[in-house]
C-alpha cells in the first residue's frame, strides 16, 4: 500500500512568491517559516531582508512598492499585534501588502503564552482592514498563497494568510 | 543637553534640498515634513502624516528597489527613537544609495515640546556607528550640512546624521495629507505612466 504524496507546501508557498514576482522577502523567523525562507534565500531574485520586529517589515513593503517592487512579510501570529499602527499606512495610502502568518496558540500549543495572540490573530488583522485568508491543509496552500497575492498586488490592499498550526505541526518542547 | 544647539532646521533642509535633482526623499511625520514642503513640495517626496517610527523602514524598501537612485530620509528625533530596530535592520542590509538625517530638536514637537530620549544623552550617531553605518555622524554647523548634501548622491552609505537644530516652531508648510495621492504622484513621477497598468 502506497501513501498518498504528501504536499510539499513550502515549495508551493515558494513556487507562488516566484510566479508573482516577489523580489523583497521581509521575516521575523518562525519554525513554521524556516524551509520557505531557506528555499527565497536560494532563490537569486529573492532579496531576504531579516527584520528585529515585525512592524519594519510593513514600512518596507510600502517602501518597496514606491520604488517599484513586490515585497512578502513573513511572521508568526505573536507578531501581528506589533504591526497595527504600522499598517495604517497600507490603507491610507491604498498600498498592497502580503503577510504569511505561521499561527501559534491553536492547535496542540504547549506554550500557554502564545495562545492571547493566537487567538487574537484574525480579528486584530481585521480590525486593521486586512483581508484574512487561512489555509489549513498542505495541498491547498499554494493555491491559496497564489490567490492572496494576486488580491493583494491587483487590488491594493493588505490580504494576509493565516498558517494553521495544524498545517504546520505544534512545536515540541521535548528533547 | 550637553550644547547648545542652534542650527536653523528649515536652513538645513533647504540646503539639502537645494539641488535634490533625482532625490528621492522619504519624511517622517510632523516638522521635518513641513520642513521638506517649504523647501519646495516634489512628487518625489512622500511625506507621513502618521505610522510613527516606519520612515526609516520605508526608505530602505525604496533604496533597495531603487539602486541606482539616492534616497534620503529626513525624520526627527522622536520618530527615529520609535523605529530604533531599524538602525539594525538598515544596518545588516547596507544599501549604498540610502542617507538618513534626523532633525534633532531633542523635543517632541507635535505634543507640546516634551523632551525626547535624546535631550538626555541619547547618542542617535553613535547607535547607528554600531548598527554598521558606512559613515554616521553628528552635525552642528551648516558646513557640515552642506558636506552632507554634497555626498547625498555618491552612494557611499548607507550615512547616518543626526543634526542638532534649534527647539523651534517655524510656521507651517504643510504637503497634501491624501496617502494615495502621495503614493500615486510619486510611483507615477519615478516609474511613468505605466506603472500602474501591470
Amino acid at each position: 500500500m502506497s501513501a498518498a504524496p504528501v504536499a510539499d507546501w513550502p515549495r508551493d508557498i515558494h513556487a507562488a512568491l516566484a510566479a508573482a514576482e516577489i523580489r523583497q522577502v521581509a521575516y521575523v523567523p518562525d519554525a513554521g517559516h524556516a524551509r520557505l525562507i531557506t528555499l527565497c534565500a536560494g532563490d537569486g531574485a529573492m532579496h531576504m531582508v531579516p527584520l528585529t520586529s515585525e512592524q519594519e517589515g510593513v514600512g518596507l513593503a510600502a517602501g518597496a512598492w514606491l520604488g517599484g517592487q513586490r515585497s512578502v512579510l513573513l511572521m508568526q501570529s505573536s507578531g501581528v499585534g506589533n504591526c497595527i499602527n504600522a499598517l495604517t499606512l497600507i490603507e491610507t495610502c491604498r498600498l498592497p501588502l502580503l503577510m504569511l502568518i505561521t499561527m501559534r496558540g491553536e492547535f496542540g500549543e504547549f506554550n500557554p503564552w502564545q495562545v492571547p495572540m493566537g487567538r487574537a490573530t484574525p480579528q486584530a488583522l481585521q480590525l486593521a482592514d486586512v483581508l484574512v485568508q487561512r489555509a489549513s491543509r498542505a495541498e491547498e496552500v499554494g493555491a491559496v498563497v497564489a490567490g492572496a497575492a494576486r488580491l493583494a498586488f491587483a487590488s491594493y490592499r493588505a490580504v494576509a494568510v493565516l498558517l494553521s498550526q495544524q498545517l504546520i505541526g505544534a512545536k515540541s518542547f521535548q528533547k | 543637553m550637553s550644547r547648545a544647539n542652534t542650527l536653523d532646521r528649515r536652513a538645513v533642509v533647504r540646503s539639502l534640498l537645494a539641488r535634490r535633482g533625482g532625490l528621492l526623499l522619504v519624511t517622517g511625520l510632523g516638522a521635518p515634513a513641513w520642513d521638506a514642503t517649504a523647501a519646495g513640495d516634489s512628487p518625489l517626496t512622500f511625506p507621513l502624516w502618521g505610522a510613527m517610527g516606519s520612515a526609516a523602514m520605508i526608505g530602505l524598501g525604496l533604496a533597495l528597489a531603487q539602486p541606482e537612485r539616492a534616497v534620503l530620509v529626513l525624520t526627527g528625533d522622536g520618530e527615529m527613537l520609535m523605529g530604533l530596530g531599524s538602525l539594525a535592520t538598515i544596518g545588516v542590509q547596507r544599501p549604498a544609495n540610502l542617507a538618513l538625517a534626523v532633525l534633532d530638536n531633542e523635543r517632541y514637537g507635535e505634543t507640546g515640546m516634551q523632551e525626547t530620549h535624546t535631550a538626555h544623552g541619547v547618542d542617535l550617531a553613535a547607535i547607528a556607528a554600531g548598527c554598521g553605518f558606512a559613515q554616521s555622524e553628528t552635525i552642528r554647523d551648516m558646513a557640515g550640512i552642506e558636506a552632507l548634501g554634497a555626498r547625498l548622491d555618491a552612494r557611499q552609505g548607507p550615512l547616518f546624521a543626526q543634526v542638532k537644530i534649534a527647539a523651534d516652531t517655524p510656521p507651517l508648510a504643510l504637503p497634501p495629507r491624501d496617502g494615495a495621492l502621495l503614493k500615486n504622484r510619486f510611483r507615477a513621477a519615478l516609474l511613468g505612466p505605466q506603472a500602474d497598468l501591470a
